[in-house]
């Protein structure tokens, strides 16, 4: 089943008179349950593809599908809709709350959707969260007292309280030691198999790149390579 | 998003930076706190000069009779005999914008004390209420006549200070007799001193007595011979022979039969008074007690749609004016005062709004991220600002209303409590809070998200 589905996707920045094409005709498919890796150096328009894929920046022409809808010519507000709903996003530099526990932290999504749930309620679900990514101990420091594996560990159960199919990770081990982003990237691989969650990790770092199960190369903004 | 939710959203963003919000809403508060010092101050100090302008007798409207006229010759104003006690009693009865009346009868005579000897500019009859209508209430000596004088016609009167002056000199007046056209009249009190009216007449020169005793006594129409209601009556009266034998039927005309008395009526003379004084309950009033008297005396004298009021009202328009204008002089300056310093207390927190703004750009691309619309983002932003907003508005006003305090217990300025004051500072301080918050708010609305989350 497609989950995601690009057609033709061309995106082009203007500076001053000129165009600059970040993509130049992308065309693309993602199945449900996939866990995919977009490589390219800097400046090959890997991350504006993640972006438009996340529903966070629309393509100047082009078709894209996800689960079967057509989400690039939706309006800002429907496509926030959409993000808090079906995707979640796990970034290089974590993007916590500073002075907020981790539990405050990971519920703040629900805040702009579950209006009639319970505070209680809330809390309840943030902190099964936590558990599942093997936060037990740490529910109400705050992300200056935990160290860089354990804040990403909240970002993903962040991006994970609404439970989306899909989750994108920009560069999620960018500012990780080695043992670190190993362990991390095991976690994605596990919520991948265990929980059917479609992943897809935007990475320069072949290292990193090879942890998942299919491999998209991205070159001045066309796909160069794709192999499972 | 929920109401309590946003709060508490705004509270915790506020609490991460303590001392910042803290000097932020100082503005307001200081703001907030010297609006109430001085609303309060100002309100005290209005109503005290409210007071002293009331004193002067601006809330008093003056009732006459209409004028006489006879054979085309009319009297002037205040000539006709149509002001009665009754119609005394029904003014303040029925009239709910008027505090206190007094009716009026007026003497001019000689008063004698021993070998001295002078004409009061007024000899005022009146009853008890006629001090509080002038608030006049405070007395230097002694003690103001009853109801009770006044309904049994109690030779018993009250001297201002200048009557005192020269009758007794520096004795003390009260409990000697004087005479008034050969009557006495014990002195029981003595009115505090008063000065020179607007137009400059003394008004210390006045003796207060029950205006039943002025009336029958003094200006010597008795209560019979006024009320006379038919012809075989009067004859009864002059009729010497009746003292000779009391209970004889000793008319030396024949009597009327009722038939005949219903077939001749005689026009019946009421007990009439020279002026009705009445206060209204306050300067504001004036138009409403002006409008309610004539109603009730229309009614009371018979008088038909079209025809024209056999009396005449003065208020004291001059007065009154100069009383108002005085009032919304000191509210504007107020107002602006308050204006100002709310303006500077709002530029504080938007000025402050727009750095939280720039320094929580990675902050608001994250919450655009996992699903914030953009009004969301202003709601939250505003709200901050208006939760500020409002502890500080709550504080200013803590500290305005002890300002006051302190200011009433050290310097004894005349202060007021003013429930309306911290109505408006709560309002203002919440409209501050939204018309500074806006901008910043819409400005982190209008971020975009991919911009935002890349922002260092």
């Amino acid at each position: 089943m497609k989950l995601i589905e690009l057609k033709n996707i061309i995106k082009t920045y203007r500076l001053g008179d000129m165009d600059v094409p970040v993509l130049r005709g992308i065309s693309l498919s993602i199945s449900s349950g996939e866990f995919v890796a977009l490589m390219g150096s800097s400046g090959s328009g890997k991350s504006t593809l993640m972006n438009i894929m996340g529903c966070l920046d629309r393509p100047t022409s082009g078709e894209y599908w996800f689960d079967g809808q057509e989400a690039g010519s939706l309006s800002a507000d429907e496509r926030a809709l959409f993000r808090n709903r079906s995707m979640g996003f796990v970034f290089q530099n974590f993007n916590l709350l500073p002075r907020a526990s981790a539990v405050e932290n990971v519920a703040m999504p629900l805040t702009y959707t579950l209006e009639h749930v319970t505070d209680k309620e809330v809390r309840k679900r943030a902190v099964e969260m936590l558990l599942h990514v093997g936060l037990h101990d740490r529910l109400e420091h705050q992300p200056s007292q935990l160290s860089g594996g354990q804040q990403q560990r909240v970002a993903i159960a962040r991006a994970l309280i609404n439970r989306p199919p899909v989750l994108f990770a920009d560069e999620p081990t960018g500012n990780l030691d080695s043992a670190t982003s190993k362990e991390i990237l095991e976690m994605f691989n596990q919520l991948n198999k265990e929980d059917g969650i479609t992943i897809i990790i935007v990475t320069h770092d072949v290292i990193v790149a090879r942890h998942a199960r299919r491999i998209i190369s991205i070159a001045d903004g066309l796909i160069v390579d794709d192999k499972t | 998003m929920k109401i309590h939710r946003t709060a508490k959203t705004a509270f915790q963003a506020l609490m991460r930076n303590p001392m910042r919000a803290v000097l932020t809403t100082l503005g307001i508060i200081i703001g907030v706190g010297a609006v109430i010092t001085m609303m309060e101050i100002g309100k005290g100090s209005s109503s005290a000069i409210q007071k002293s302008i009331a004193n002067m007798g601006a809330n008093t409207i003056l009732i006459l009779p209409g004028p006489a006229a006879g054979g085309g010759v009319s009297f002037g104003a205040g000539t006709a005999m149509n002001l009665t006690p009754k119609d005394y009693e029904a003014v303040l009865g029925e009239c709910t914008s008027v505090a206190s009346a007094a009716p009026i009868v007026r003497a001019r005579t000689q008063v004698v004390y021993g070998n001295r000897n002078w004409i009061p500019a007024s000899i005022i009859g009146s009853t008890p209420s006629f001090l509080e209508v002038r608030n006049w209430m405070n007395l230097s000596e002694g003690e103001v006549f009853t109801d009770r004088d006044v309904l049994n016609a109690n030779k018993v009167c009250l001297l201002g200070q200048t009557l005192v002056r020269e009758l007794f000199q520096n004795e003390s007046p009260v409990g000697k007799e004087i005479r008034i056209k050969n009557v006495t009249f014990r002195v029981i009190g003595v009115l505090a001193a008063k000065g020179a009216n607007m137009v400059g007449s003394d008004q210390d020169d006045i003796l207060l007595a029950p205006w039943t005793t002025i009336k029958y006594r003094v200006t010597s129409t008795s209560l019979v011979t006024s009320n006379v209601t038919s012809a075989s009556d009067t004859s009864f009266s002059v009729n010497t022979l009746n003292r000779l034998y009391p209970g004889g039927e000793l008319s030396p005309y024949p009597k009327q039969s009722a038939v005949q008395t219903a077939n001749n009526p005689m026009p019946v003379r009421f007990t009439n008074v020279d002026q009705i004084m009445a206060s209204a309950v306050s300067t504001e009033e004036i138009p409403n007690a002006m409008k309610q008297i004539t109603e009730v005396l229309r009614e009371r004298h018979r008088i038909r749609q079209n025809e024209p009021n056999d009396f005449n009202l003065r208020d004291m328009t001059e007065m009154t004016r100069t009383l108002a204008s005085t009032t919304t002089l000191m509210t504007n300056l107020l107002l602006f005062v308050a204006l100002i310093s709310l303006v500077v207390g709002g530029v504080g927190i938007m000025n402050i709004m727009l750095v939280s703004v720039t320094e929580r750009t990675r902050e608001i691309g994250l919450r655009m991220a996992v699903g914030a619309k953009s009004r969301d983002i202003l709601r939250q932003f505003l709200a901050e600002s208006v939760v500020l907003c409002l502890v500080g508005g709550g504080i200013g006003i803590l500290l305005g209303r002890g300002g006051s305090y302190l200011v009433k217990l050290f310097l004894n300025w005349p202060v007021e409590n003013s429930i309306g004051a911290i109505a408006a500072a709560v309002i203002v301080s919440g409209s501050v809070g939204i018309v500074f918050g806006f901008y910043p708010a819409w400005k982190a609305s209008r971020l975009d998200p991919i911009e935002a989350l890349r922002y260092e």
